[in-house]
């Protein structure tokens, strides 16, 4: 814990130590012994820094969640490395596997599910330490009734059980069984997807809060662009089981350097009709580009030997499908698999949101009260109404 | 007393001895083991087996006579007031006989259910939770065992252990265990797949604590329901046994008894009765606790995901005041309101789907309202979105307007009107003809929308042939075609194909062409892509935008995002707590909100908040069904609530000519700038 407040403000500073490296991490599946093996994760490297949230953002079966899984130990590794703390865990099982229980935690997607529905609470979170041989009564009750606390519940929640919560409570409950053992990193598989849209911004809010307090360092997996923007420092984008761009949020998210970025980008809704209509027509501009793509090239084998991208890819020339892009580092401190960046900007239309800058978000004209200083209990955030 | 204990109250050693060093359990068992009391079928089982063990106990002190006191001056007779229930060949006294012989039964299959529960339960978990070559090898031998005449193995033993019982009975747990091991392993598989497994794993809790204490706990329910049965079991086989005089036994026992009966069944029939219908009696008493047990737990896990019991009882009895309370409003109000209603409803005669005052109620005889009071109105050729957050009543306003609420709902009151017809006054003859040709309908759940045993065309063109009467061919092309209406390359290919061989994204289109096939006026869509990828997502919008351009058809859109709203909608519904709050066209929702709810959720949004920066919350969470309170519903989380808020019902009111509001501060809220002007 000490070492850990030190660490009060997770603020930008290159200097901060990886928690967890991944390095060149390969996860197959095999139906049968005769079938090929359908690599999950497929040279996948990542890097979590201490205090930082990384996002892990991909479609469906782009191997999000098997990276938490094999970080988690919970599938076989075929090659490459996890090491947490400068410790290699790749292989780790049984007993020293166990121990990592204190440093690496994991908060699911379905809060329905993540807490065993015949144990109270105080049970759940006492868990995690009893797992790590923490015997003393009075020393888990002390801490079970500082986390419910400390993720916004009353102590006395201890004595109840799961179905007397709601799905955000018991959200709240399974991050406060994740922090039981003051972890270094948390694995966030989906947490925040089956939660509505307020309680969604209060849960998201106290992972940052809890960061801020503990040093927690989070690996963020999600499918919602707008919820990665918000709450990562960097982002990893998945897809197919390869990482397709790396960097910072801001400047994934602003300049996008893959074409998949772009098109999640694109893709991810946004609460706005006039940036909608506007985004309407930028995808008609991409779809269009596809499908002229799709006539002049041959059908394209999507082999090992391509970009996985390539199929899908509105910008592809014929290298794309005979060469695997290899991910290289880029000025600007991200990283990208394309062949053809920088030159595929100038062929797809710009993303950039005319959304609100960070600076102009405090502007005086609108009133969001302060949630910790409004003595109103039922305050009501007002919206950030966006300059155009 | 702790033999007998397992056999009279199993649920209650079980769980002692499963738990016995956590102290929280406590406080989670009395929910359980009470409500099997409190029902009756569960309550007549524990008190008759109760009572069987208490006069198996007591019999050496309640039994008129010894059990082999013989008086050859009384042989065969039938019941009087000495020999209550008569006497047997011998003229021993046969209640007698009956009370020395349960415990002697109730022995034997305590034996049994011992062996049966130790074999099978630590087998089916460690198989079903460790899975692999373990799994694999427990599968084989239990098929193996499950092959073994199980009578004709049992008839071997006793000839070896010179008709032991207690051989028999053992012999007999072995040869069921193996069916134990795969209902316990089926049960096991299942709880392995919850994440609070995934969680105790990473927390580092040691695999055979995990099964101890999760998984032993979760599966419970089906090993006590196979455990009671069996327990039935055996005593019938101790009765065949012991009728076959295979069984040595100093003690009378029941099936001896039954055998001596049949010696003299011409004679007198009435021996048979009292040892019969005891044995039937338990082993019926058993199958009914296993019953009740099996239910029981089954139920749990599905209750235990929803809200606790007490406060649904609690809700059901506030809503009796409160539906009553609303009645009044609608009456009230009617006047008041019309000049929303005027706002917005515009000219009533060219809309295509008017909503009024709609209010859907559970059945029964405290009523429960989940909507109430909804009205709005669709013009063809308009996409309408209805927003709020989970519980807020969009789901069932949308199914009330296709005259699909499932069983125990039903729109109490309002108008469904649709091209000038009430749906609601009119029944199910109404829908009739506008189900699917007027109206059609898209789940959120593309692929389990699907029948996943008939190809995408034989559902297409079945739904096709319920609209145009043509010939197959016909119905083919029209099949082909709109597969092509909705994008899908290669049409002809997907529709030899199976649900299960496309993707998530294309199901939702297979579903949308299905809806499409009727050439519906209005589609419903509930949310048609909250289960697909955003790229999908996107496709999907655009299609639906497109058919709705193409084809004139209006579009009610059910969602939660608000990205969803921005990017297809013409108009927008916000609902709370089974209300209307808001009423607005989209631009003007967007930009001025005119109700604090609609504010708050768009600030919740993360795609327009400023990156890293807090996001503005909202405390508290939408009132359950109930226990609305009466004015404002909103006005526990809201921070402008006054005291007039809270005071009398509040009608939806326009403001501004643009936006219908059920806030009565609007104006001031407006001109204090803290809503934007």
């Amino acid at each position: 814990m000490s070492t850990m407040d030190s660490t009060d403000t997770p603020a930008v500073d290159d200097t901060t130590m990886p928690v967890l490296e991944v390095g060149n991490l390969r996860v197959g599946f095999r139906r049968r012994r005769a079938e090929n093996t359908f690599w999950a994760l497929d040279d996948v490297s990542l890097t979590v820094l201490q205090g930082r949230t990384m996002g892990l953002i991909g479609e469906s079966g782009s191997g999000k969640s098997t990276l938490a899984n094999a970080v988690l130990g919970l599938v076989p590794v075929q090659s490459g490395t996890v090491q947490l703390d400068g410790k290699d865990i790749t292989i780790l099982t049984g007993a020293p596997r166990r121990s990592l229980g204190r440093t690496l935690q994991a908060v699911f997607q379905d809060p329905n599910s993540s807490l065993n529905p015949s144990w109270t609470i105080g049970r759940s979170l006492a868990e995690p330490m009893r797992a790590q041989g923490v015997r003393s009564k009075t020393e888990i009750r002390t801490r079970t009734a500082q986390m419910l606390e400390d993720v916004g519940l009353s102590p006395d929640a201890a004595d109840r059980l799961p179905g007397q919560f709601s799905g955000g409570q018991r959200q709240r409950i399974s991050i406060a069984r994740a922090l039981m053992t003051s972890p270094r990193l948390v694995i966030c598989d989906e947490s925040v997807s089956a939660l509505d849209l307020s309680v969604q911004a209060q849960i998201l809010n106290l992972l940052s809060d809890l960061q801020d307090e503990h040093g927690v360092s989070y690996l963020f997996i999600s499918h919602d662009m707008s919820v990665v923007r918000h709450v990562c420092h960097d982002v990893t984008v998945l897809y197919r089981g390869q990482v397709m761009e790396v960097g910072p949020t801001r400047l994934v998210t602003a300049h996008p350097a893959h074409p998949y970025t772009h098109e999640l980008l694109l893709s991810a809704p946004v609460a706005d009709p006039t940036i909608q209509r506007a985004r309407q027509q930028q995808r008609q501009i991409v779809h269009e580009a596809k499908l002229a793509q799709a006539a002049t090239s041959a059908e394209a084998d999507v082999g090992h030997d391509s970009c996985p991208f390539v199929s899908r890819c509105p910008v592809a020339r014929d290298i794309c499908s005979r060469q695997r892009p290899a991910l290289r580092p880029l000025p600007d401190g991200r990283s990208v698999a394309c062949h053809r960046y920088p030159e595929w900007r100038s062929e797809l239309p710009d993303t950039t949101l005319p959304g609100p800058s960070p600076t102009e978000a405090h502007s005086p004209d609108v009133t969001p009260p302060d949630p910790g200083t409004e003595p109103h209990p039922g305050a009501v955030g007002l919206r950030v109404d966006p300059a155009r | 007393m702790t033999e007998n204990s397992v056999l009279s109250e199993p649920i209650a050693t079980l769980v002692v001895s499963e738990t016995s060093d956590t102290p929280h359990v406590t406080t989670a068992r009395p929910h359980w083991a009470r409500s099997l009391l409190r029902q009756p079928r569960g309550f007549t089982a524990v008190t008759y087996l109760a009572l069987l063990v208490l006069a198996g106990l007591l019999a050496s002190s309640i039994a008129p006579f010894p059990p082999d006191q013989q008086s050859l001056a009384e042989v065969l007779q039938g019941p009087s007031s000495s020999h209550l229930l008569g006497t047997d060949t011998l003229g021993r006294d046969v209640l007698s006989r009956l009370l020395y012989g349960i415990m002697p039964s109730l022995q034997n299959s305590l034996i049994a259910l011992v062996v049966f529960l130790v074999l099978g339960i630590p087998v089916g978990i460690i198989a079903g939770y460790r899975g692999g070559r373990f799994d694999a090898i427990v599968g084989r031998v239990t098929e193996l065992m499950l092959a073994v005449p199980p009578i004709i193995l049992v008839l071997v033993v006793l000839g070896v252990f010179s008709s032991s019982p207690p051989a028999a009975m053992v012999t007999l747990a072995v040869l069921a265990a193996p069916g134990l091991v795969r209902v316990v392993r089926g049960a096991t598989l299942a709880v392995r797949e919850e994440l609070f497994v995934t969680a105790a794993k990473v927390a580092g809790v040691r695999p055979a604590r995990i099964m101890a204490t999760h998984v032993l706990r979760r599966v419970l329910g089906p090993i006590l329901a196979q455990a009671t049965v069996f327990a039935g079991v055996t005593l019938a086989v101790q009765a065949a046994l012991a009728f076959l005089g295979l069984l040595s036994s100093d003690a009378p026992t029941w099936g001896g008894m039954i055998g001596e009966a049949s010696t003299v069944i011409t004679e007198t029939s009435w021996l048979l009765i009292p040892p019969g219908v005891i044995l039937a009696v338990t082993v019926l008493a058993l199958g009914l606790l296993g019953d009740t047990i099996r239910d029981l737990t089954s139920g749990e896990a599905a209750n235990s995901a929803r809200p606790g019991r007490r406060s649904r009882r609690a809700a059901a009895a506030r809503a009796g005041t409160q539906a009553e309370s609303r009645e009044a409003l609608a009456q009230d109000t009617r006047s008041s309101r019309a000049p929303a209603d005027e706002g917005s409803l515009g000219a009533g005669s060219d809309a295509l789907l008017e909503v009024r005052h709609l209010a859907v109620t559970t059945a029964g005889s405290q009523p429960i309202t989940l909507v109430d009071d909804a009205t709005f109105v669709i013009h063809p050729g308009e996409v309408v979105g209805v927003v709020g957050e989970s519980g807020c009543g969009k789901s069932v306003t949308a199914l009330a307007v296709l005259g699909l609420l499932p069983e125990g709902l039903s729109a109490s009151a309002g108008q469904v009107i649709f091209h000038g017809t009430d749906l609601v006054a009119g029944g199910s003859a109404a829908y009739r003809p506008v189900r699917g040709s007027g109206m059609g309908y898209v789940a959120q759940d593309a692929l389990g929308s699907l029948d996943p045993s008939h190809t995408i065309g034989s559902q297409l063109m079945e739904v096709i042939a319920v609209h145009e009467d043509t010939s197959k061919a016909q119905r083919r092309a029209r099949a082909i075609e709109l597969l092509e209406q909705v994008k899908i390359p290669d049409p002809e290919r997907v529709l030899r194909m199976y649900p299960h061989e496309i993707s998530g994204g294309m199901a939702q289109r297979v579903n949308i062409a299905i809806a499409l096939a009727g050439r519906p006026q209005l589609l419903v869509a509930d949310e048609p892509t909250t289960a697909l990828d955003v790229t999908v997502q996107g496709e999907i919008l655009r299609l639906l935008r497109d058919l709705q351009q193409s084809t004139q058809m209006a579009v009610l859109l059910i969602t939660h995002d608000w990205g969803v709203i921005a990017g297809i909608a013409d108009r927008a519904v916000v609902m709370y707590a089974g209300e209307v709050v808001e009423r607005a066209d989209v631009q003007t929702l967007f930009t001025h909100p005119r109700f604090p709810y609609t504010a708050a959720l768009l600030a919740a949004e993360p795609s327009l908040a400023a990156e890293s920066s807090r996001l503005p919350t909202l405390p508290g969470r939408v009132p359950p069904p109930g226990s609305w309170p009466t004015g404002c519903r909103f006005a526990s989380r809201c921070a402008f609530a006054r005291d007039q808020c809270t005071q009398g019902p509040i009608p939806l009111l326009a403001v501004s000519g643009q936006s219908d509001t059920r806030c009565i501060r609007i104006e001031e809220l407006v001109s204090e700038g803290a809503m934007p002007r």
